[in-house]
């Protein structure tokens, strides 16, 4: 997949890749959570990861911006090394975008302040710039009318975007998503995706962690399957859900397809 | 499957939307369901109400009607021939009143305190009042230039024609208002902080928080008020031991910002994982994220937790009498003795004006932080 170096997000050195990953090993006290794990993201790529539960997939999204720690292995995000440093952690953290499964919007802000927060506080942007460019965002996710009401008075579907719309606030250059439509009514879940849609077309790197197949036919550059804490296989969307290559996979996505 | 039409509790026609059932109004409506409700209710209700019927028109008795308002010695609140069964010797509290408010503080000075209490009263109300505008500049006022101007105007400040008045002369409302401030305003942010140190990851931040909180709130208050005055001044000689008064604010202090710490971190576990989570994916730097996100929603959380313990404290200042400080109480309990006023009403009168003076501030902050909590709860829930 062809990158987008000409996009104007620039907030650290812009490098070919966006995330590598290298021999990564993460123990939960005895349990080995990530055994091995070995990956490039190239810039404007974007990935869905898929699996059983329990399998590892959002531990390793959590370690793309340490949300997680490791034992063993090492993640290059942007040309920032992960290391135990808390400057270059709030750095990549400051790159990164991140959307929750339970949204976790702060419950005690506005929509608007929520938005704003990380920009006047983290960017130093002025308050009325921070809220042009929050008002932009949550336009572009279509509930800018919302915007100074308490997140409890909006439904699941519309916290999420407000979520994204928060994290866009940032302008980051990678995205991850952590199951972002999981906790979602059915009837909600689309308009969620089709934010997301629209956002792969924006040319931002994309970690995905879901199970939502069609939306990974559609947007995604390559399928990661993962199970037992190990990246079992990679493929882009036609190969991987036309021939899977392991039993392992097979198995999945029969479960999850019929 | 069989057809639609079979089916005979399908709805042909949309369900009416209807109004709610009426309420069974008025006064009777009110009174059948909230004191005659059951026969368990009907004969509490009895029971409350000739308690009342006894009580009520007893204590009006005592304190109003057959109360000596004014006069200038004890004999108006013997029993005589005119008043056979006096009540409350309200002329005590009157002829007293300026001592229960600033003790033995020097007659021509007195202004100083009063002064002190209205910039107070100022302060305080400008904080609680959260619609005031400039909240901010009122928070700077509150916490910086407050405790300046009160020490240089009660303690005195000969440089700008202020005598120094020696805290050993402070005594009554003025003590007791001094005490339970100064522990209030310094136990919130060091019991925030050492709520943060007890969660901290830093081994040594948070040994030293453990280590405070668990010494201080396992000794007494009145033991750390003896420390201070007694044992304080054989390691250190008196000349460069801290005022007496100034002890007892250290240990007030320590004790309610160790109980806030807990309050605090109580507040603190309740906030769920995932804010902290999201704030950090923000980028949002430890303090930042601490200030921002967290701290509103525990402190909301804990809002009733801690003006309990404001409360507490506020009692609890009357204990620093043990030291040989005159706070509130002490001045009554010093007047109450006077053989000039004394009745078998004076002590009565003297401890029921305490009690009344308690129960207003107590009751006062009690009545705010439910105001507070009612209106952060609109504004945040659906």
């Amino acid at each position: 997949m062809e990158n987008s170096p000409g996009d104007p997000r620039g907030n650290v050195a812009r490098t070919e890749t966006a995330v590598e990953i290298i021999a990564l090993h993460k123990w939960y006290g005895e349990f080995h959570a990530l055994r091995d794990i070995n990956l490039t993201v190239a810039r404007g790529e974007r990935i869905v990861i898929c699996g059983p539960s329990g399998g590892g997939k959002s531990t390793l999204l959590r370690c793309v911006n340490r949300l997680e720690d490791w034992q063993r292995g090492r993640i290059v995000v942007d040309g920032i090394e992960l290391t135990d440093d808390p400057k270059h952690i709030v750095a990549v953290r400051r790159d990164v975008g991140m959307v929750f499964q339970q949204f976790n919007l702060f419950p005690h802000l506005t929509v608007l302040e929520n938005c704003t927060l990380a920009p006047i506080w983290v960017r130093h942007m002025p308050k009325k710039d921070a809220e042009q460019l929050a008002m932009n965002y949550l336009e572009r996710v279509k509930i800018p009318e919302q915007a100074q009401k308490y997140p409890a008075r909006l439904s699941g579907g519309q916290q999420q975007r407000v979520a994204i719309a928060r994290a866009l606030c940032m302008n980051p250059n990678i995205m991850l998503f952590d199951e972002p439509t999981s906790a979602l009514d059915p009837e909600m879940v689309k308009e969620v995706l089709d934010t997301m849609v629209e956002l792969a077309g924006d040319g931002i790197t994309m970690l995905v962690v879901s199970h939502e197949m069609g939306f990974a036919r559609q947007v995604a550059d390559r399928v990661i399957f993962m199970a037992d804490g190990q990246i079992v296989e990679i493929n882009e969307p036609k190969g991987f859900f036309d021939s899977p290559q392991h039993e392992r996979t097979r198995l999945f996505l029969q479960q999850v397809l019929r | 499957m069989a057809p639609m039409a079979e089916a005979a509790y399908l709805r042909t026609a949309p369900a009416e939307r209807l109004p709610p059932p009426a309420d069974r109004g008025g006064a009777t409506g009110w009174l059948r369901a909230n004191l005659f409700s059951s026969l368990g209710n009907t004969a509490l209700t009895l029971i409350c109400l000739s308690f009342i019927a006894w009580a009520v028109p007893t204590l009006l008795r005592f304190f109003v009607f057959d109360a000596v308002w004014s006069a200038t010695d004890r004999g108006a609140c013997l029993a005589s021939p005119v008043n056979p069964e006096p009540g409350a010797c309200w002329a005590f509290v009157r002829v007293w009143s300026s001592y229960f408010v600033y003790g033995f503080y020097p007659l021509g000075q007195r202004w100083r305190v009063d002064l002190f209490f209205l910039a107070l009263a100022f302060g305080v109300a400008w904080l609680a009042w959260l619609a005031a505008p400039r909240r901010d500049i009122g928070a700077v006022y509150f916490f910086v230039v407050l405790p300046v101007l009160s020490y240089v105007l009660l303690c005195g400040a000969p440089l700008i024609g202020l005598a120094g008045v020696p805290t050993t002369l402070w005594g009554g409302i003025l003590v007791t208002v001094v005490v339970a401030t100064v522990g209030i305003v310094v136990s919130l942010p060091i019991g925030i902080l050492l709520a943060f140190g007890r969660r901290s990851d830093i081994p040594v931040v948070k040994l030293f928080a453990v280590t405070f909180i668990e010494f201080v709130r396992g000794v007494p208050l009145i033991t750390i008020l003896f420390m201070a005055s007694v044992m304080l001044p054989l390691f250190v000689p008196e000349r460069f031991a801290p005022d007496k008064l100034m002890r007892a604010l250290i240990g007030v202090a320590m004790i309610a910002s160790a109980y806030m710490a807990e309050v605090v971190r109580g507040g603190l576990a309740a906030i769920p994982r995932g804010q902290y989570e999201a704030a950090q994916a923000l980028g949002l730097p430890y303090w930042r994220m601490m200030a921002l996100v967290i701290l509103p929603q525990a402190l909301r959380v804990t809002l009733p937790n801690i003006v309990n313990t404001f409360i507490a404290l506020f009692k609890d200042t009357s204990l620093v009498f043990v030291v040989g400080i005159f706070d509130f109480l002490r001045t009554i309990e010093a007047a109450r003795v006077d053989p000039h006023w004394a009745t078998p009403v004076t002590s009565v009168t003297g401890y029921a004006f305490a009690a009344s003076f308690y129960f207003i501030c107590c009751y006062g902050m009690s009545r705010y932080a439910r105001g507070v909590e009612t209106r952060l709860a609109r504004a945040h829930r659906r």
